[in-house]
């Protein structure tokens, strides 16, 4: 029996009460909501934490409670939160759960119940994550990249109880993401509707796609540098930790290598880039295709290049080491596996650029914040070239001009792509639209703030001031200038800080009293704009499963008024479109 | 590839190709919940794959060290390892006893499945219960977990490999109390294909396990040469 047929006859794990409908829900909606409702809590806390940070660096001494074990917990945090439980859960468990099934045109991921436990399991990560605040000694200050020997070795903050709640953190988020990601997979290959082949997707589904296999497959690395670091830490065997002397004591520890945990870490970690990156460049596309009203410019090279970037991602990890003293051979090896995964990347730029051309561009709030994400995105990109140059990487290697390449690329771009992503399928979410004035200025404040915070960071990574230090003064090298430029960007990052209160305002308010957006405000040709109700009710498409005829991008079709046509316009229909559009001459569309 | 470069710069051929409805192909479907879970299950076994690749890279390097002390040395617990061999013997019994339970499954033969099925579980058991014995002997012989770091990757496989199969059990045990609910064969027969293919895995897994727990060091610094670790 077809899936989708069976899909039609079965009923669907229909929730009864509040507790299943919202709470232990099953749905793929509802769960996306917790997903993103959680994440952005907890990135909350990572703003805030930045915002302590950047006290400390603008205004040394400013805050009683800041002392360097501080700052450097606040630091790691700040890091492993932005990247783990804010970007990945956000794009993956928030944007994957919502949009898969919608726009593949299924009742609900295929595994609901796995599903379910995916999120329940986040939930408990993000709680063990955060708990270690409230533990002995506060959460582990290794950095995120929680480097042995020096993660579990004393001196480093959070050594007895915050490392290891770290660590056991990081494995159960992982059991999570394969929850969900296996869930995300199996729906885009097993679950599609009628006529929803591959090459008909949109590239939000293939980005995520795509990302949610490498999460498949590079998390492991992670998981299996979790494992060994809690057995040397908890049982004191010696995977990574060195002979060594600490404190003037003898470790019992011999013979582990450091280096093979950074190998591990950064097989997961590159990757993590793109699982980061590759979700966004999906949905920025479908951004840019649905408000430039054009559509996407070589869709079948947008695809290639995602796969493209995926297999290469996982080639490249060394080129967070270039300083770790291997082989320089090696370094040669990673630098041109870096620059090579440059040319898919360009590719997918110059594509959104030449959709953008001649096209009738609304610049709805989505679209600035996908306008700027391609700018962000360049910018942070070119400074990769930099730094994927062994002899470029080696002196700017830990300044302040790594800090605001990795910001660029992979901090802010993404995160305007959120943005944009919310704005504009919030209405799908909620039936209602987001106050356009606030989010205009939620914008502007957030897109110009973010430039005057981390381009002068370029800046001072050349003057050579170095990432990591917890205070400034008294350097001979670095000049009073760049402690001028750092309280600068402290007052900015403040006020970004604080300017975002007015989208979780929007958020909150638009919810209830926003305007009604109706079901397909954009006028977008992609499936999840076609659901009978909006927000699509429980199983999504009513009675019948749709039928899908054609790509989603069939925007300003010659020779029809309206201009987009929906994925379920059959030819019979577009025919008829045609016929209803007189005033125009027929075009000649055949293929 | 000209074409693909020139569509749409010029609003021409809007949809191209993508307009036609092609021919014959219905996406993915003809995808029952069986072939669904089947799917699930194959990904999730690349995923544990992955995991396990990159144990064993990790335990390749780490076993170029100067500290590695082999478990293989004549006097090391590893010198003859009757009861790896006899655990793994467990383990080709359980999944045989599995794989008879699918196809007996496939033809529809309740008492051969449920027979079959459940024997897969306990000599499952017999594995594990036989793992912790040899665990034992390791600790009777002083070679504790943090005592050198073959030990520490002898635990670590073991148990990883171990939870794994405990994990199948879960399952196995899901599946035998649908059998005592007489829940018919035909709608457990999937989750009994599923088990049996999770269980050739591990069986496959472990043999790579073994086998590389039970080389010399030679062997290591050879494979270590082969991927460039030394």
């Amino acid at each position: 029996m077809a899936y989708a047929e069976q899909a039609e006859t079965e009923a669907l794990h229909e929730p009864r009460s509040f507790l299943t409908k919202y709470i232990w829900s099953q749905d793929h909606k509802v769960i996306a909501i917790q997903y993103s409702l959680t994440a952005l809590f907890v990135g909350l806390v990572a703003v805030v934490l930045s915002g302590l940070m950047r006290m400390q660096i603008g205004f040394p001494g400013s805050l009683a409670f800041m002392d360097a074990s501080t700052y450097y917990q606040a630091m790691t945090m700040h890091g492993m939160i932005m990247v783990i439980y804010l970007l990945t859960a956000l794009f993956l468990g928030g944007f994957g759960n919502y949009l898969i099934p919608l726009m593949v045109g299924a009742r609900d991921m295929v595994f609901p119940y796995v599903n379910m436990l995916s999120y329940w399991f986040y939930l408990l990560a993000v709680v063990v994550l955060l708990a270690s605040f409230f533990v002995p000694g506060g959460p582990t200050g290794s950095g995120w990249t929680l480097y042995p020997p020096q993660s579990i070795s004393q001196g480093t903050p959070g050594v007895e109880w915050g490392i290891v709640l770290m660590l056991v953190s990081l494995a159960i988020f992982i059991v999570a993401a394969t929850m969900g990601g296996l869930n995300y997979v199996t729906t885009v290959l097993q679950a599609r509707t009628h006529g929803m082949t591959l090459f008909r997707m949109p590239l939000s589904v293939w980005g995520i796609f795509m990302a949610s296999i490498m999460a498949l497959l590079a998390f492991p690395a992670l998981f299996v540098s979790a494992v060994m670091m809690l057995f040397d830490k908890l049982l004191g065997t010696s995977f990574f930790m060195p002979a060594m002397i600490s404190l003037g004591q003898q470790l019992d520890h011999q013979g582990g290598s450091p280096i093979l945990f950074q190998h591990l870490f950064w097989f997961f970690g590159h990757p993590e880039v793109y699982i980061v990156a590759l979700p966004a460049f999906g949905l920025v596309s479908d951004l840019i295709s649905t408000h430039a009203r054009k559509n996407i410019f070589g869709y079948r090279m947008m695809v290639w290049a995602i796969i493209a970037i995926g297999v290469l991602s996982f080639v490249v990890w060394a080129h967070h080491m270039y300083v770790s003293g291997m082989n320089p051979y090696f370094g040669f090896f990673f630098a041109v596996t870096t620059l090579i995964i440059a040319v898919p990347t360009a590719l997918k730029v110059y594509n959104w650029i030449l959709t953008l051309w001649r096209g009738d561009i609304h610049l709805t709030v989505p679209m600035l914040f996908a306008l700027a994400f391609i700018v962000t995105f360049l910018v942070g990109g070119l400074t990769g070239l930099f730094l994927g140059n062994v002899i470029v990487d080696i002196p700017l290697s830990d300044t302040y001009f790594v800090v605001a390449h990795f910001h660029m690329v992979m901090g802010v771009a993404p995160v305007l792509v959120v943005f944009g992503g919310i704005y504009h399928w919030f209405p799908k979410v909620t039936g209602r639209l987001l106050n356009d004035t606030l989010g205009k200025l939620h914008f502007w404040i957030t897109f110009l703030g973010t430039y005057a915070i981390f381009f002068p960071m370029h800046y001072l990574g050349f003057q050579g001031m170095p990432r990591r230090y917890y205070a400034y003064e008294n350097y001979a090298f670095i000049p009073q200038s760049a402690q001028e430029l750092n309280a600068f960007i402290t007052v900015v990052a403040l006020i970004v800080g604080v300017s975002q209160l007015l989208f979780l305002f929007n958020l909150a308010w638009s919810a209830f009293k926003g305007k009604p957006a109706g079901g397909n405000p954009w006028g977008a040709a992609s499936l999840e704009w076609q659901t009978p109700n909006t927000p699509p009710i429980h199983g999504n498409w009513g009675e019948k499963l749709p039928v899908v005829h054609r790509w989603a991008y069939d925007y300003s079709v010659p020779g029809i008024d309206q201009d987009f046509v929906a994925q379920t316009v059959s030819a019979e229909e577009l025919e008829q479109m045609r016929q209803r559009s007189a005033s125009t001459p027929i075009a000649d569309v055949k293929s | 590839m000209n074409r693909l470069l020139l569509r749409n710069a010029d609003d021409a051929d809007p949809g191209g190709s993508w307009n036609r409805d092609p021919e014959g192909i219905r996406s993915a479907e003809g995808a029952g919940r069986n072939q669904i879970a089947k799917t699930g299950l194959r990904l999730f076994l690349a995923v544990v794959s992955s995991l396990f690749l990159l144990f064993l890279i990790a335990f390749i390097a780490r076993s170029q060290m100067a500290d590695w002390l082999p478990l293989t040395e004549p006097l090391a617990p590893l010198a003859n390892p009757w009861q790896l061999w006899m655990n793994s013997a467990f383990l080709v019994m359980s999944s045989v006893a599995l794989q008879w339970s699918r196809m007996s499954a496939r033809q529809a033969r309740l008492d051969a499945t449920v027979i079959g099925f459940v024997l897969g579980g306990v000599f499952a058991i017999a594995f594990l219960v036989g793992q912790l014995w040899v665990w034992q002997q390791f600790v009777a012989w002083g070679y504790f977990v943090a005592s050198n770091p073959a030990n520490s990757f002898f635990y670590l496989l073991t148990g990883m490999h171990g939870l794994h199969l405990l994990g199948g059990l879960v399952a196995w045990a899901m599946v035998v109390a649908q059998f005592l609910r007489r829940v018919p064969l035909r709608r457990l027969r999937a989750s009994v294909e599923l088990c049996a293919i999770y269980w050739h895995y591990l069986l496959g897994l472990w043999f790579v396990l073994f086998a590389l727990l039970v080389s010399t060091p030679q062997t290591y610094e050879a494979i270590a040469r082969l991927c460039g670790l030394r």
